[in-house]
């Protein structure tokens, strides 16, 4: 800090943004566009313009996110060419996944998951492991289990997505369609969101309480996947063949994955809160203001992201079922959900709550959006006919 | 938070415009709408009346309809919820909007030395420099870090103040604007007229079941309505220029300015059977247009016509033609009926001195169902259409069929399959009649018709009884007759009352001890006569059985007299084969009117670029207070952020550090 600012301040001038990317961020960005040119030249005589639409804009998408957050450019790269090293090695066909050494290890959309799962549940462990003992490096390896686990993750979706298509052409469709999906999506984004934050402010000791969460979710994905056979790709049912489907359920997980982390955030604070100040959680565990700013921001990238999939999915609703807004179970708790964090961030600018009631409000919060997000499939009848337990 | 006497000198309409604006009277509204919208998530909405009775009781069912649970989201309370919405936003538009916009445009150049000095980011410097060539370069820089400046000479000092991201305060008007906005095109859509028409009783709800050219004037809505949710079904080949709206317990007729006709309909499946895709043809009928517009519409793939649109929401039948064969099952004579009937039409028959009415209900092309192979692997097997009808007495009574056109394969042996039910609430139970070697019925019809033939049993029994005895010429003729009247009456009694009767036969004329011996020799006794019977079907179709029965056929025999034994639990005069159909589908249309759609996605739009706008970029002030002192020229550098205090404490420092380091003081503090 002090050596930048003494660098600084021989040097008032302020270099504009763009001077600022080196070669690398060219080179991602350049390999991107060609990727995103390349599947479009691929592909487009199956997309309609709005998938066209859809295809360039996660390109320029993931650019600005490899620019604004660097260490995710190696992850896109990474997870690119491990895929496309996946997709070569089935070919046209289903059958390597059990033959091909790398497919029946590695890299089928199953193998993959199941690396992911393996790899968050001991990224948990170890990231406990490093606040009790305090050690640095201990740490470290569960940050890069984490990437790992992530990587593993978007693989496994990434080559799935291809599976599908190899198992007939009109069954293929983007992997984010039912609820077994969904989940790895989940445990992507909360671990995403989590690695943003951790680098942001220079802190691990929040990643084990935010891993427990990706690591309940990993739990029921396993119990879905042995129990009930949730991993096989169905073909989709008419109402969700639409482009709206790729871009409402990514906003939607989002916002989920923000509450979750907001949520597990809330839990540290309350932890150190009751334990109160100079005691031992108080020692290891991050500032509670710090808590309290990694919580209202990642409520508020939440609420502009569930914000953003409530309105896209209100528009979905209105080209499948006749209607913007018909009061479906999902929909009414997707307003509660939101209704409740515009009360929560009201409270917190308006009236300035912070600390304790507020990682309450969080906590309780994640509940109700959990209640949106399953108890709805699982309780209650209505339009949203898939992701049924 | 204001003090009392702040209080005691306010208007009514002031304090009630603070109350409607108010933060807790928001949060308030906020969270109730959520809790109230819970109920109606809960508790099924809009559902027969008639199943809410059986849910609740009569006493509950009563409360929860006076309070309106059952139709939550159109409730006077949660409307008025909802206006309280819209109201509190408004006021609170209205109350901070001009204070927001002020200071977005006001730069606070008369910020004093003192309050600068208070603040929380400041830097207090002092250079040696002339005052103006301080003011130029805190400008420059500040104008190089992307604020905007302006300055203000008052009598011994000059104020720069400045910002950045005024925009954040245009967020809040956005985000809020759009709540109202948002709220003013769902009242659009929502049709208040029309619900006030159906306060004051203008308009009324039919709850009947009737023709809808026959619904009374105060239930049709005229198409100058302009906001609507209908649906209709539509069979193929016909046409319909009216939609219903289904409201609470009854519904409205809607008339429509144009005709829709449904030409077709189509489904198609992926190979596992489950649905694909779900098509309708339609031409739209309009005198404004030169010829009839065609169009196909799919699930996700509405028609705009004249701002009604069109949306496939679901099929069912519509009217499929079938030509039905009657088998009689309860006659000695093979005499086949041929009858014709339309789905959810009525089949008069005549049986004896019954008249009864078969009610066709349904037609499916496929069925698709799960089989579980001997590999143990489960496929989805297509078991090819099916009908289902009620069969009703005089009495009002009736017994549901379900029946399958193509014989379905089990264990290499192919059978028809027939549910049947007596209430709804059951499941079917399925008879599986075996098939002959082509295949067909016809066998299985001509065993039960020779069953029922006296004669041929009665023939039968003797030549079995003949057998019987061949071994015992010396058996007495009393001995031989008996033998012969109890055979004959077993036939009789199995192919009138099956197994069962057999059973209460026993059960009532022998004696305990003997039961089981009895009925041991009974059942020899009758399967040898079925036997018997059986081989003078097989003779009757050509074929040799004394020269060996075949595998096939005798498994048949197997499986008829085991069906045959389960019939009287048929208990029908006869059996309905589907002999050939015409399919004709019905599209479930859904026709909409939204004039307020767009308002809705104005507002939208709007709130998400609001919300982007306030969280995202902070509206950032720096002030520098500069002035002269003995020592030279004393510079105080301010900053101040609505937003993300931590931050803005990270930036401080690299603004006041740029701004230092370009009036070349080297060392802060
Ligand atoms: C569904 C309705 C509403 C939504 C979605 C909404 C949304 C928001 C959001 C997202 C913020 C920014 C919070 C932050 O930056 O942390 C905000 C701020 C605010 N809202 Fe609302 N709001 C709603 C209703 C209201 C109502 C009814 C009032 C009036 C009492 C109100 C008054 C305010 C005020 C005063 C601010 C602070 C603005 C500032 O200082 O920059 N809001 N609102």
């Amino acid at each position: 800090m002090s050596l930048i600012q003494d660098t600084m301040q021989n040097d008032f001038k302020r270099t504009a943004y763009i001077k600022t990317l080196g070669i690398y961020d060219w080179l991602f960005a350049a390999i991107t566009l060609y990727g995103t040119y390349y599947a479009w030249g691929e592909y487009q005589h199956l997309m309609d313009v709005y998938e066209v639409g859809i295809l360039f804009g996660t390109g320029l998408s993931l650019i600005a996110l490899g620019w604004l957050w660097k260490p995710s450019r190696t992850l896109m790269l990474a997870v690119a060419g491990l895929s496309l090293f996946g997709v070569m090695q089935y070919g046209s066909g289903l059958a390597p996944a059990e033959t091909n050494f790398f497919l029946r290890f590695l890299f089928s959309s199953q193998s993959a998951i199941m690396w992911m799962s393996a790899l968050y549940v001991l990224a948990t462990v170890t990231y406990f492991i490093a606040l009790f003992m305090e050690s640095e490096f201990t740490g470290k390896v569960a940050t890069a289990m984490t990437w790992s686990a992530t990587a593993m993750g978007l693989i496994g979706l990434m080559v799935r997505w291809r599976e599908s298509y190899l198992i007939s052409h009109d069954v293929g469709h983007i992997p984010v369609s039912n609820l077994y999906e969904v989940f790895v999506l989940f445990a992507i984004i909360t671990a995403l969101l989590y690695l943003f934050y951790e680098a942001k402010y220079k802190t691990r000791a929040m990643g084990g309480f935010v891993l427990l969460v990706i690591s309940a979710a990993v739990a029921f994905l396993l119990w879905y996947t042995f129990e009930k056979g949730a991993d096989e790709i169905q073909p989709l049912v008419p109402a969700l063949q639409s482009y709206w489907m790729k871009i409402h359920v990514p906003a939607n997980f989002i916002g989920y994955g923000c509450f979750a982390l907001s949520a597990m955030v809330g839990v540290i604070l309350l932890i150190r809160e009751r334990a109160g100040e100079g005691s031992y959680a108080a020692r290891i565990l991050p500032a509670a203001e710090l808590l309290d700013d990694v919580m209202y921001k990642s409520i508020a990238l939440g609420f502009a992201f569930f914000t953003i999939a409530t309105v896209l999915g209100a528009m979905w609703a209105n080209e499948a079922w006749g209607g913007y807004w018909s009061w479906d179970p999902k929909e009414t708790w997707a307003l509660i959900v939101w209704l409740n964090y515009a009360a929560w961030l009201h409270m917190r600018l308006t009236k300035g709550w912070r600390g304790t009631q507020m990682a309450w409000w969080a906590v309780v919060g994640l509940f109700v959006t959990l209640f949106a997000f399953l108890g709805v499939n699982m309780f209650l009848s209505g339009l949203h006919s898939y992701g049924e337990l | 938070m204001q003090s009392n006497k702040a209080k005691t000198r306010k208007s009514t309409g002031a304090i009630l415009l603070e109350f409607l604006g108010s933060m807790n009277l928001a949060i308030t509204v906020l969270v109730t709408i959520a809790i109230a919208s819970v109920i109606g998530t809960v508790l099924q909405q809009n559902e027969d009346y008639a199943s809410y009775i059986i849910k609740f009781g009569p006493f509950w069912h009563e409360a929860f309809e006076s309070i309106g649970l059952y139709d939550v989201y159109s409730v006077w309370w949660f409307l008025l919820l909802l206006g309280f919405l819209l109201l509190s936003t408004s006021v609170c538009v209205y109350r901070n909007g001009p204070t927001m916009l002020r200071d977005m445009k006001h730069y606070r150049l008369n910020a004093a030395r003192n309050s600068l000095k208070a603040f929380h980011h400041n830097r207090i410097w002092q250079v040696q420099s002339l005052p103006d060539e301080a003011i130029n370069l805190v400008t420059a820089q500040l104008e190089h870090e992307g604020f905007k400046v302006r300055r203000k000479q008052h009598d011994e000092h000059v104020v720069l103040a400045a910002m950045k991201g005024g925009i954040n305060r245009l967020g809040y008007l956005f985000t809020h604007i759009a709540i109202v906005v948002i709220c003013v095109g769902a009242l659009i859509d929502g049709n208040l007229p029309l619900r006030l028409a159906m306060l004051t009783n203008d308009i009324e709800i039919e709850t009947r079941d009737m023709p809808a050219s026959q619904v009374p004037a105060k239930s049709v809505l005229g198409d100058d309505n302009p906001a609507f949710r209908g649906a209709v079904n539509i069979s193929e080949g016909e046409s319909a220029n009216i939609v219903f709206l289904n409201i609470r317990d009854g519904y409205l007729v809607q008339k429509l300015p144009f005709a829709v006709e449904l030409k077709d309909f189509r489904i198609e499946h992926y190979p596992t059977g489950q649905p694909k895709s779900f098509e309708s043809d339609l031409v739209i009928h309009d005198d404004d247009l030169a010829e009839p517009l065609q169009e196909t519409i799919a699930v996700n793939h509405p028609l705009v016509y004249k701002g009604y649109r069109i949306f496939q929401a679901s099929f069912s039948d519509g009217g499929s033609k079938l030509v039905l064969k009657a088998w009689p099952l309860q006659d000695d004579k093979l005499q086949t009926l041929d009858l014709k009937g339309e789905v959810f039409g009525k089949v008069p028959l005549q049986v004896g001195d019954k008249e009864l009415s078969i009610e066709l209900t349904e037609f499916r092309k496929f069925n698709i169902n799960p089989v579980t192979g001997e590999d143990g692997k489960t496929e989805q097997k297509n078991f090819g259409p099916s009908f289902t009808y009620k069969l009703r007495e005089p009495s009002g009574e009736a017994r549901e069929f379900v029946n399958y056109m193509s014989p379905i394969e089990q264990d290499g042996r192919w059978y028809y399959m027939s549910g049947i039910r007596s209430s709804v609430a059951e499941p079917f139970r399925y008879l599986y009649i075996p098939t002959d070697s082509n295949v067909s019925i016809e066998r299985f019809m001509n065993f039960r018709a020779v069953l029922l033939d006296a004669a041929r049993v009665r023939k039968a029994a003797e030549l079995t009884v003949k057998d019987l005895l061949f071994d015992v010429p010396q058996a007495e003729e009393s001995v031989r007759q008996g033998m012969i009247t109890t055979a004959n009456r077993l036939v009789t009694m199995y192919a009138t009352g099956g197994l069962a009767s057999i059973t209460a036969f026993i059960e009532t004329s022998i004696p305990e001890e003997e039961r089981e011996s009895a009925a041991q020799a009974y059942f020899n006794m009758l399967r040898t006569v079925l036997g018997n019977l059986y081989i003078e079907v097989l003779q009757a179709e050509g074929l040799e059985p004394a020269k060996g029965v075949s595998e096939a056929d005798s498994a048949f025999f197997d499986d008829a007299i085991s069906v045959m034994g389960n019939l009287e639990a048929y208990a029908t005069p006869f059996y309905l084969q589907l002999v050939d159909y015409e399919h004709v589908e019905a599209s479930g249309l859904q026709i909409t009117r939204a004039p307020g759609k767009d308002t809705v996605y104005l507002g939208c739009v709007m709130l998400i670029m609001g919300i982007f706008m306030m969280f995202y970029i902070q509206h950032r002030r720096c002030w520098a207070w500069i002035g002269k002192t003995d020592k030279g020229v004393e510079i105080i550098f301010a900053g101040s952020s609505n937003r993300n205090e931590r931050d803005f404490a990270e930036d401080f420092d690299r603004i006041s550090g740029r701004v230092a380091a370009r009036l070349g003081i080297n060392k802060q503090d």
